[in-house]
């Protein structure tokens, strides 16, 4: 068994035993779908945009693998709190591989709760307008979550304690998540803001899943893909730069 | 096998390790012993590469844990004064995912395992998530879990600390056949000075980041000129109680606990 194999499995495990954390995480969701979905639809539908839940939909899967992966990879913190941490510091083993291990078993976490909350919008009466796009909203939601995934490990080997967890949350996923377009469609947006959401990176996350999975662009696949990858790559290398020089 | 020069590391204003230079031999069993917050732990972070020193020279084995760390991660295995177990995880796999580690081929791993976890009475609870065990049981495993493999250097940082006597006898006694069987050098810390007086060959007794003395138990004790070990301390180090500032690791345990976590 490869370190990387043991790490992700290990990111699994931790994840199927923690039923109660699985139910809270997809609340969130549920209640934006609803209240926002069904709230907001009335509107979206006299503003002449049509269905809002179809619209918002590829939003909430995109938000919750957001979250789902950003959390997991800040689940360094806690290794560093109870331990755990240290005896990965400490093995015989390039400390890539160990970033690796964390960052795909947090990306395939944020990928079974996006599937979840996929499920969910379905039954709340989403449906994709063209079957043979799902493998490249799959695609996406990879790409979203090996993205946020690397982030969350960076910021797990920078940061040191839990108190700047909050600040994480606050000051950078949630404007992440608001100013991507999840909610609302990205054009006609004031300058500023036009400008701001060019620069989030889930913004090309949600382009890419609602161009798939509803047939509605903004920047274009090509532009969606691109920049998702490059993106990933520079916080990989970034994640295991950062993760290699933790001192415990 | 190990060999320090001049080390030094500073925490800022603070210097935890100050100019310690010590010798450790092939096959020796080397008890560093001292009051809490003397800099032992410290040094032991910086020999297992965890953190880097602030001047000095170290080395394992010939090599410099700052220039070749991974060729030295391979040298030794360590069991932390401080939790370092997965607890979402169950024994077993604490046990497999330290073997995949080290590079245990997968039939001695398994074998290993169960020898291990018998010895130290966690057999029973091996498919058990470990935050379910007591803190005894915790410890238990730690020890198992580094003896999983066979280092040239064992570092044990305070093994003992809240283990009865039988789990110290079980653990004293496997070092002990380690060392005799296999080479293993040990590098020990430990607040019981009869158990560094039974296991170790050479002592090294550090206070306020530096060497006061160094030489065999009988040695110190005939330097001066006490009937113990316990009392031999004492007179070198003074008998006045250290204050410890919490750590980084203890404010956020605490964090923690204030927001109710689930471990």
């Amino acid at each position: 068994m490869s370190v990387i194999y043991v790490l992700w499995l290990r990111e699994l495990k931790r994840y199927i035993r923690s039923r109660a954390q699985i139910v809270a995480s997809l609340g969130q969701p549920l209640l934006y779908l609803v209240a926002l979905g069904f709230g907001l639809g009335p509107v979206f539908q006299k503003a002449g945009q049509g269905n809002y839940v179809q619209f918002v939909a590829p939003g909430i899967i995109a938000m919750t693998v957001l979250f789902s992966s950003i959390f997991s990879g800040m689940g360094l913190l806690w290794d560093r709190q109870f331990g755990f941490l240290k005896e990965t510091l400490v093995a015989p083993v390039p400390r890539v591989e160990v970033m690796l291990g964390k960052v795909l078993g947090a990306a395939t976490v944020a990928m079974i709760q996006g599937l979840l909350v996929a499920i969910v919008c379905f039954i709340a009466g989403f449906r994709v307008v063209d079957v043979k796009a799902v493998p490249a909203a799959l695609l996406f939601m990879g790409l979203i979550a090996c993205l946020f995934s690397a982030l969350g490990t960076a910021i797990g080997s920078a940061i040191e304690n839990i108190q700047g967890f909050q600040l994480v949350m606050n000051f950078l996923v949630m404007p992440i998540f608001f100013l991507s377009g999840a909610l609302f469609p990205l054009s006609n947006l004031p300058g500023v803001l036009s400008v701001v959401t060019r620069l989030d990176p889930l913004a090309y996350g949600v382009d890419g899943l609602r161009t798939t999975l509803i047939g509605i662009s903004h920047f274009g696949l090509a532009a969606d893909l691109s920049v998702l990858v490059v993106i990933t790559t520079i916080l990989l290398f970034t994640g295991s730069y950062l993760f290699s020089k933790i001192q415990a | 096998m190990i060999q320090v020069k001049n080390l030094v590391k500073k925490f800022g204003e603070f210097t935890a390790v100050d100019h310690i230079s010590f010798e450790v031999g092939r096959g020796e069993i080397f008890a560093f012993l001292g009051p809490n917050g003397a800099g032992k732990t410290t040094t032991i972070k910086m020999l297992t590469t965890l953190l880097r020193p602030t001047s000095g020279t170290l080395e394992i084995d010939g090599l410099d844990p700052g220039a070749h760390p991974n060729e030295v991660r391979k040298r030794f295995g360590i069991v932390f004064q401080d939790p370092s177990l997965d607890g979402d995880m169950t024994a077993w796999e604490n046990m497999e995912i330290h073997g995949v580690f080290y590079h245990v081929p997968r039939k001695v791993r398994v074998e290993r395992t169960e020898q291990l976890l018998r010895l130290f009475e966690l057999w029973e609870r091996r498919n058990d998530q470990v935050k379910l065990f007591s803190g005894g049981m915790k410890r238990r495993l730690e020890i198992a879990r580094g003896l999983l493999h066979t280092p040239k250097i064992l570092f044990l940082d305070e093994p003992t600390l809240g283990l009865d006597p039988q789990t110290r006898n079980q653990l004293w006694t496997h070092v002990k056949y380690l060392n005799q069987t296999e080479g293993v050098t040990v590098f020990l810390t430990t607040h019981y000075m009869d158990e560094a007086e039974r296991v170790a060959q050479r002592i090294a007794i550090i206070d306020h980041g530096k060497i006061v003395a160094e030489g065999s138990p009988e040695e110190l004790k005939r330097q001066t000129g006490k009937e113990s070990l316990e009392d031999a301390f004492l007179v070198l180090t003074g008998s006045t109680v250290r204050e410890e500032s919490a750590t980084n690791a203890d404010q956020m345990r605490q964090m923690a606990k204030m927001w109710g976590n689930r471990r």
